[in-house]
């Protein structure tokens, strides 16, 4: 009887260890709307090393967590370059980090990286999240990811999470821009209306 | 002689209205569940706008629904699919029912998605979910749900535990044993 009763205890435990540890692993870690992101220094695919202090004059970045091999990321390629194009010059670069361990995806390695910046004509740098030690910062959790940020006196301070809008398969087809709502407002000091928004995207290779 | 002509022009002009109707029908059943069924490679596949879909999200007959969404490009769910098959066969007469949900891209239906279904074998049931909007329908999955894949949603009547996160065999027994005990 004791003994049934100390099996039935320790599964208890182990019932409620392992919930508790499966719900931590799933709460959403990473920067929040309204965060200060601490600043990183990855390589990009010229070879030189990347900060975001290195931006003097801008007044904030379009953070793309991307890579070479997930079909939503490739989906969304011609449109990340469009995005560069249109906010570069008004303050807000594209900034792409490649989060995958390319251990698991070897289509993800420099290499690769730099043939399909060098293809695609990636005018943004594209940078190796080199350890895995920045996208966890941000959160991230799939590729593509978007995280815009504002420069203030405070640092740079997120104030967009998600996707980059609401038709992956057709841009001709989108209907709300979500990234380019969310920089035109910053540009002109308001705030963001939609600061969040979810899509389906590859899940981070670790 | 025109009483009988007269019998057979309302006889037909009745039929045809019966065969408008029924076109009217199948249209709006259309319309309503937007669930179209392609066959072609033999294989048939139901593909589902969100709110079509939506209901095998709340089945309440006590049973055990497994839904995982997945897609034929994405590796870590390819990984697991055979845990999701076994776990069908094994708990399938245990009240326990996986639904495969693809997030394929509707183009690669005939040319990728048929063609692994086939060629895995697969048993369980596989339906794809087609709805850019994703904005709005990824949480109504469930409001945790960053958006990747794989992820996956146990739940019995309205008891539900949601995933986003890949499995081995024991791992997915386990939980749904919870929902069996």
């Amino acid at each position: 009887m004791k003994k049934s009763i100390q099996l039935v205890l320790g599964a208890l435990i182990v019932f409620f260890v392992s919930s508790f540890v499966e719900t931590d692993t799933l709460l959403g870690k990473g920067y929040k709307i309204g965060d200060v992101a601490e600043d990183f220094t990855l390589k990009n695919v010229d070879g030189k090393m990347v900060s975001l202090a290195g931006y003097k004059d801008a007044k904030g970045f379009i953070v793309v967590f991307t890579c070479n091999t997930c079909p939503y990321a490739v989906m969304y390629e011609d449109r990340i370059i469009a995005l560069n194009k249109k906010y570069a010059s008004k303050g807000y670069p594209v900034i792409a980090i490649m989060p995958n361990n390319i251990n698991v995806k070897p289509g993800d390695n420099m290499q690769a990286m730099k043939k399909r910046a060098e293809d695609k004509g990636f005018d943004f740098p594209y940078l190796m999240d080199e350890g895995q030690n920045v996208y966890p910062k941000f959160g991230a959790t799939k590729t593509p990811h978007v995280y815009i940020l504002k420069k203030t006196n405070k640092g740079n301070v997120v104030k967009y999470i998600g996707a980059i809008d609401d038709n992956y398969k057709d841009a001709s087809a989108v209907k709300t821009k979500y990234v380019e709502h969310a920089v035109d407002a910053l540009l002109v000091g308001r705030e963001v209306k939609q600061k969040e928004t979810k899509a389906i995207g590859c899940s981070i290779k670790v | 002689m025109k009483l009988k002509a007269l019998f057979i022009a309302i006889l037909i002009i009745a039929s045809c209205k019966h065969v408008d109707q029924e076109t009217v029908e199948i249209k709006e059943d259309e319309n309503k569940k937007l669930n179209l069924i392609v066959n072609s490679s033999n294989v048939k596949l139901e593909v589902y706008n969100f709110k079509a879909f939506e209901k095998f999200l709340n089945l309440k007959d006590d049973k055990v629904y497994v839904i995982n969404f997945w897609a034929t490009w994405c590796a870590p769910c390819v990984k697991e699919l055979p845990y999701f098959e076994k776990l069908n066969e094994l708990y399938n007469d245990k009240n326990v029912e996986v639904i495969l949900v693809s997030l394929d891209f509707p183009h690669l239906y005939d040319s990728k998605l048929k063609p692994f279904i086939k060629e895995r074998k697969l048993i369980s049931k596989v339906i794809a979910l087609d709805d850019v909007d994703m904005n709005t329908w990824i949480p109504k999955v469930d409001d945790k749900w960053s958006g990747s894949i794989p992820a996956t949603i146990i739940y019995r009547n309205d008891n539900k535990k949601f995933f986003e996160r890949s499995f081995t065999y024991e791992e997915l027994e386990l939980e749904v044993m919870r929902f069996i005990n």
